[in-house]
C-alpha cells in the first residue's frame, strides 16, 4: 500500500481545521450554554431590552456602512500615489483601531467635545457649538475607530491586484474609471462584504463607548442589557437569551454577506511592484491629496492629543505600570501565535471543505466577533471550574480568548490570499509533488506573508489592550496593562492613567509596527 | 544521609504550618495596586497577627455568586452596601462576633454579618474656577438651566445606583419628571465611574457625579483647591463598603481578628487617605485634617437593604421613561 502524500497532507489539514472549529465552538456556544445551563433556561425579553436590540442594529450598520464609504476612497487614493512617510502615515492611520475604547473616546471628545478643539475653534469664530452626543456621536466613535481597519482591509485588497493586470490596463489605453470597473470593483465586490461585516459586529457588541457618546440610556445597547442582567439582575437566562439574540444578529448578516460577496477572479501575478499608470491629472492628484489629508487628520489628530496628555507622565508612572507592561506582551506574543497558527489551520480547512461546509467553517471563524465578551468570560468561568480553579489560568485563558477574539480579522485577512495562492501556485505546486510543511514553507507561507504580518500586528496589538475576561479571572498572577490604567483611572490618578495610556499605544503600536514591517518587506522593495 | 531528610521534615513542617496561618481576603481589584489601601492593611495587620495576609483580588461580588459554597477564602472585603442583600442571601456568610460600638456611621448599623470599613455621601462635584454658584439643594439643581451634568448609569454603576435611590427617595413618584428635567441637563451618562470622572476632568461638564469625598484627593496628592462637593439641603445618600466572614473559612479565629483589627484605630486612621472616603469607626474630629475641614452633608438618606431592593425595579423603570422620553 502506497500513502498518498497529498491525501496524508488534505486529512492533516482538515484534522487541525476541525480542532480550531471545535474550541471556537466551546468558546462561542460552549460558554453561552454553560451560562444557559446554569440559569437553568433562558428568560423572555423584555420590551426595553427590543429597544437596545433596535438601537444597536441602527448603529452598526450606520457605522459600518460609513466606515466602508469612507474608506473606499481614502484606501483608493493611498493605493495610487507614493509619498515620503507613506508606510509611516499607513502604520499610525491604523492605531485608533488598537486603542483601549476608554482611551479612544477620550482623545475623540478632546477634539469634538464640549470642550474640545473643534468647540473651541467654531466659539472663537463666534458660531454656535457642536454637541457630539447622541446617534451621530455613536457612529462617529465607531468610524474613527474603524474606518482604519476597512481602509487597511482594503488595501490589503488594491496590493493584491496583481501588477500586470495594470499594465495590460494602460496598455489597453484604460482611464482611472476603466481601472475601476475592471479591476477594482471585482476586488471591492470581494472584500467590501466582508468588511461591512466585520466591523457590524464589531459595533454590534459595543457597550462602553456606545453609551457614553450616545448620550444617555437611549443608547443602549445589547451587550449593556446583557451586562445588566448579569450585574444589575442577577438573570443569567435573560443574559444568555440576549446573547442568543446577538448571534442570531451576526448569523442573519454574515449569511447575507456572504451571498452578496463575489470572488474577484483576478487571477495570479508575478509579484512585481504595483506601477499605476492612471494617476496623471492634477485634479485627480488634488482629491486624492485632500482625501489622505482628511482621513489623517481624523484619525490623528485625537490620537496626538492623547499623547501630548500622557507624555509629561510616562517617566514618573509607578514601577508595577511597566511590570505590568510585561506581562502584557507575553500574552500578546501567546495571543498572536496560538492565533496565526489557528488561522492557518482554519483558512486551509476552509478551502479544502469548500462549498457549503467551507463557509460554514468561515463563519465560525468569524462568530467571535458576535459573542459577548462578557458571556464568554463568564461561561468559560462556569465550564473551567469543575476541573481546576479558574484563577490559575487566568493569562493563559485570557491569550486563548484573545486569540479566538483576534481570530476573526485574521482570517479575513490570510482568507482572501490563501485562496488566491491555492487558485494561481495550487496546481504547480501539486505537479512539484509539494506537500505539508514543505508547500507551507516554499509555497504558501512567503506569498501570504503581508496578510501574516498585518494579523499578527493587529492580534498582538488587540490583545495588549484587551480588558476582556481577566478581571473574573485575575488573582494571583498579577495585573496585565490595561487593569493597571483601570486602577490607575479608579484611584483619581488621572495624570498618571493617561501616561500608562501612552504606554499601552507605543507598545501596541510597536507590536504592530514590526510584524507589519516584516509583513511587507518584500512587497515593498 | 538523615540529617538532610530531618532539615527536610522540618522544612516542610514549618512550611505546613505557615501555610496553616494564612488569612485569605477576598478584595476588589483595586486593593491589588501599590497605591490602594492593599499593602498597608497586609502590614498593619501581619504585624499583630503573626499570619501571613494574602488577597486575591478580582470582581468580589460574581464570584461568590458563580462559586457560591465552593468558594475558597476566609474574608471578603470591598462589597459596596447595596450589594450586601444579594451577598447576605448566598447564606455563605458567618456572624462577625464583634461589638459595634465603635462604628460611627451617619446611619443605624446593626448587622451580625457585615461591618462597614469606609463610606462615604454621592454627591455632584464640580470645579470651582468653571462654575461659581454651585446649586445648594436638588431643588435649586432641578431649577437651574445653566448647568451641564456627566454621571453613571444605575444599570452597571454603582455611583448611579445611589443616584437612583437618592432621587427616589427625595421625590417618589414625581420622580420620572425630575429625570425628564435631569436629561436636558445632562452631557452624557457614562457605564463606569473612571469615564465620566475622566470627562468632567477634561472639561467636558460643569459637575459629575461622584463622592463628597472627592476633593480630598485633588487636595492632598495634587494640592489643588479648585475641586469641591455640592452639598444639598435635603441631605445625600450614603454609601459605603463593607467586609465579612465567610462560614467556610479555614481560619474563622484569624479571620474574627480582621474584623476587630478592621474597627481600629489604626485601620480607621489609614483608610481614610488609602481610599479617599470617611473612616467607618473613627469621631469626626479624628479624622485627617482635610477630611474634617470638607463641608459634609447635615442628613443622611439612606435605605435599609429590603427597601433598597423593593425600590430599585420600580425606580429604574421611572428613570428609563423620563431618560428617553
Amino acid at each position: 500500500m502506497t500513502r498518498d502524500p497529498a491525501r496524508t497532507a488534505r486529512a492533516a489539514a482538515i484534522l487541525a481545521g476541525l480542532g480550531v472549529a471545535a474550541w471556537l465552538v466551546v468558546l462561542n456556544f460552549g460558554a453561552l450554554g454553560a451560562v444557559a445551563w446554569r440559569a437553568e433556561g433562558l428568560t423572555a425579553l423584555r420590551g426595553a431590552d427590543w429597544a437596545a436590540v433596535r438601537f444597536t442594529l441602527v448603529q452598526a450598520l450606520l457605522s459600518a456602512a460609513l466606515s466602508v464609504a469612507l474608506a473606499v476612497p481614502i484606501a483608493r487614493a493611498l493605493a495610487r500615489r507614493r509619498f515620503i512617510g507613506r508606510g509611516a502615515l499607513i502604520m499610525l492611520m491604523g492605531a485608533p483601531f488598537i486603542l483601549p475604547t476608554l482611551v479612544a473616546v477620550l482623545g475623540l471628545l478632546a477634539v469634538f467635545g464640549r470642550a474640545g478643539l473643534v468647540n473651541q475653534g467654531l466659539e472663537g469664530l463666534g458660531l454656535a457649538r457642536l454637541n457630539i452626543f447622541g446617534l451621530h456621536g455613536v457612529v462617529l466613535a465607531h468610524v474613527f475607530y474603524n474606518l482604519p481597519l476597512a481602509t487597511r482591509i482594503l488595501l490589503q485588497g488594491w496590493a493584491a491586484i496583481p501588477a500586470e493586470r495594470f499594465r495590460l490596463g494602460a496598455t489597453l489605453g484604460f482611464g482611472p474609471r476603466d481601472n475601476f470597473r475592471q479591476l477594482e470593483w471585482p476586488m471591492l465586490r470581494d472584500l467590501v462584504p466582508g468588511a461591512f461585516l466585520v466591523i457590524f459586529l464589531i459595533c454590534l457588541t459595543s457597550f462602553s463607548v456606545a453609551l457614553t457618546m450616545g448620550g444617555g440610556p437611549r443608547a443602549t445597547t445589547v451587550e449593556l442589557a446583557i451586562y445588566q442582567a448579569f450585574r444589575f439582575d442577577f438573570d443569567m437566562g435573560r443574559a444568555a437569551m440576549l446573547a442568543l439574540v446577538q448571534f442570531g444578529l451576526c448569523a442573519a448578516a454574515g449569511v447575507l454577506a456572504w451571498r452578496v460577496a463575489l470572488p474577484s477572479g483576478l487571477g495570479g501575478g508575478m509579484d512585481r511592484p504595483v506601477q499605476r499608470f492612471d494617476t496623471g491629472t492634477a485634479g485627480l492628484r488634488l482629491w486624492d491629496g485632500a482625501l489622505i489629508v482628511g482621513g489623517a487628520l481624523f484619525l490623528l489628530v485625537p490620537l496626538a492629543l492623547v499623547v501630548m496628555r500622557g507624555a509629561p507622565h510616562v517617566l514618573g508612572l509607578p514601577v508595577e505600570v511597566w511590570h505590568a507592561a510585561g506581562r502584557s506582551l507575553v500574552v500578546a506574543l501567546g495571543a498572536t501565535g496560538v492565533t496565526l497558527a489557528m488561522t492557518l489551520a482554519l483558512a486551509h480547512a476552509v478551502l479544502i471543505a469548500g462549498g457549503a461546509r467551507g463557509a460554514v467553517l468561515e463563519w465560525l471563524g468569524l462568530a467571535a466577533l458576535a459573542a459577548s465578551p462578557l458571556v464568554i468570560g463568564t461561561g468559560l468561568y462556569l465550564l473551567i471550574r469543575p476541573l481546576a480553579n479558574p484563577r490559575d489560568f487566568a493569562l493563559v485563558v485570557t491569550m486563548l480568548v484573545n486569540a479566538g477574539m483576534a481570530l476573526p480579522f485574521a482570517l479575513r485577512l490570510i482568507l482572501p490570499g490563501l485562496r488566491e495562492v491555492v487558485a494561481s501556485q495550487g496546481r504547480l505546486a501539486d505537479s512539484l509533488g509539494l506537500h505539508g510543511w514543505a508547500r507551507l514553507r516554499i509555497v504558501t507561507l512567503p506569498r501570504l506573508r503581508r496578510p501574516l504580518g498585518f494579523a499578527a500586528g493587529l492580534t498582538a496589538a488587540l490583545s495588549m489592550g484587551d480588558l476582556g475576561v481577566i478581571m473574573l479571572f485575575a488573582e494571583r498572577e498579577g495585573a496585565t496593562l490595561p487593569m493597571q490604567l483601570y486602577r490607575l483611572m479608579t484611584a483619581y490618578r488621572l495624570d498618571d492613567a493617561a501616561g500608562a495610556a501612552l504606554v499601552l499605544l507605543g507598545a501596541s503600536l510597536a507590536l504592530f509596527w514590526i510584524f507589519d514591517k516584516w509583513g511587507r518587506g518584500l512587497a515593498e522593495a | 544521609m538523615t540529617r538532610p531528610l530531618y532539615a527536610t521534615i522540618a522544612a516542610l513542617t514549618l512550611a505546613g504550618a505557615a501555610q496553616a496561618d494564612t488569612l485569605t481576603v477576598l478584595a476588589p481589584d483595586y486593593f491589588g495596586s501599590s497605591w490602594g489601601p492593599g499593602p498597608a492593611i497586609k502590614e498593619g495587620f501581619e504585624a499583630r497577627c503573626d499570619c501571613t495576609l494574602e488577597f486575591r483580588t478580582g470582581d468580589v461580588l460574581p464570584r461568590l455568586m458563580l462559586d457560591g459554597a465552593r468558594l475558597q477564602g476566609d474574608v471578603i472585603i470591598g462589597l459596596g452596601t447595596d450589594e450586601l442583600l444579594r451577598a447576605r442571601q448566598t447564606g455563605l456568610f458567618a456572624d462577625h462576633g464583634q461589638d459595634l460600638s465603635p462604628l460611627s456611621v451617619p446611619v443605624t448599623w446593626e448587622d451580625d454579618i457585615f461591618i462597614p470599613f469606609n463610606w462615604s455621601y454621592v454627591a455632584f462635584v464640580y470645579d470651582q474656577t468653571r462654575l461659581e454658584t454651585p446649586p445648594a439643594s436638588f431643588a435649586e439643581l432641578i431649577e437651574r438651566d445653566d448647568i451641564s451634568l456627566i454621571w453613571q448609569d444605575p444599570r452597571s454603576s454603582g455611583a448611579g445606583l445611589a443616584l437612583l435611590l437618592w432621587v427616589d427617595q427625595l421625590y417618589g413618584d414625581d420622580a420620572l419628571g425630575i429625570w425628564e428635567n435631569l436629561a436636558a441637563k445632562t452631557v452624557t451618562v457614562t457605564a463606569g465611574w473612571s469615564e465620566a470622572y475622566g470627562m468632567f476632568t477634561n472639561g467636558e461638564a460643569d459637575m459629575v457625579l461622584s463622592y463628597t469625598t472627592s476633593p480630598a484627593y485633588h487636595i492632598m496628592d495634587e494640592d489643588d483647591d479648585t475641586k469641591a462637593a455640592a452639598i444639598f439641603d435635603e441631605g445625600h445618600y450614603f454609601t459605603g463598603e463593607a467586609a465579612g466572614i465567610l462560614a467556610g473559612a479555614a481560619q474563622p479565629e484569624l479571620a474574627r481578628e480582621f474584623m476587630a483589627y478592621i474597627l481600629s484605630d489604626e485601620f480607621q486612621q489609614m483608610i481614610a487617605t488609602a481610599n479617599w472616603s470617611y473612616p467607618s469607626a473613627l469621631p469626626r474630629d479624628e479624622w485627617p485634617e482635610v477630611f474634617r475641614d470638607l463641608p459634609l452633608p447635615e442628613t443622611a438618606i439612606f435605605l435599609t437593604e429590603d427597601e433598597a431592593d423593593a425600590r430599585r425595579s420600580p425606580a429604574l423603570a421611572h428613570w428609563l421613561d423620563g431618560m428617553t422620553r
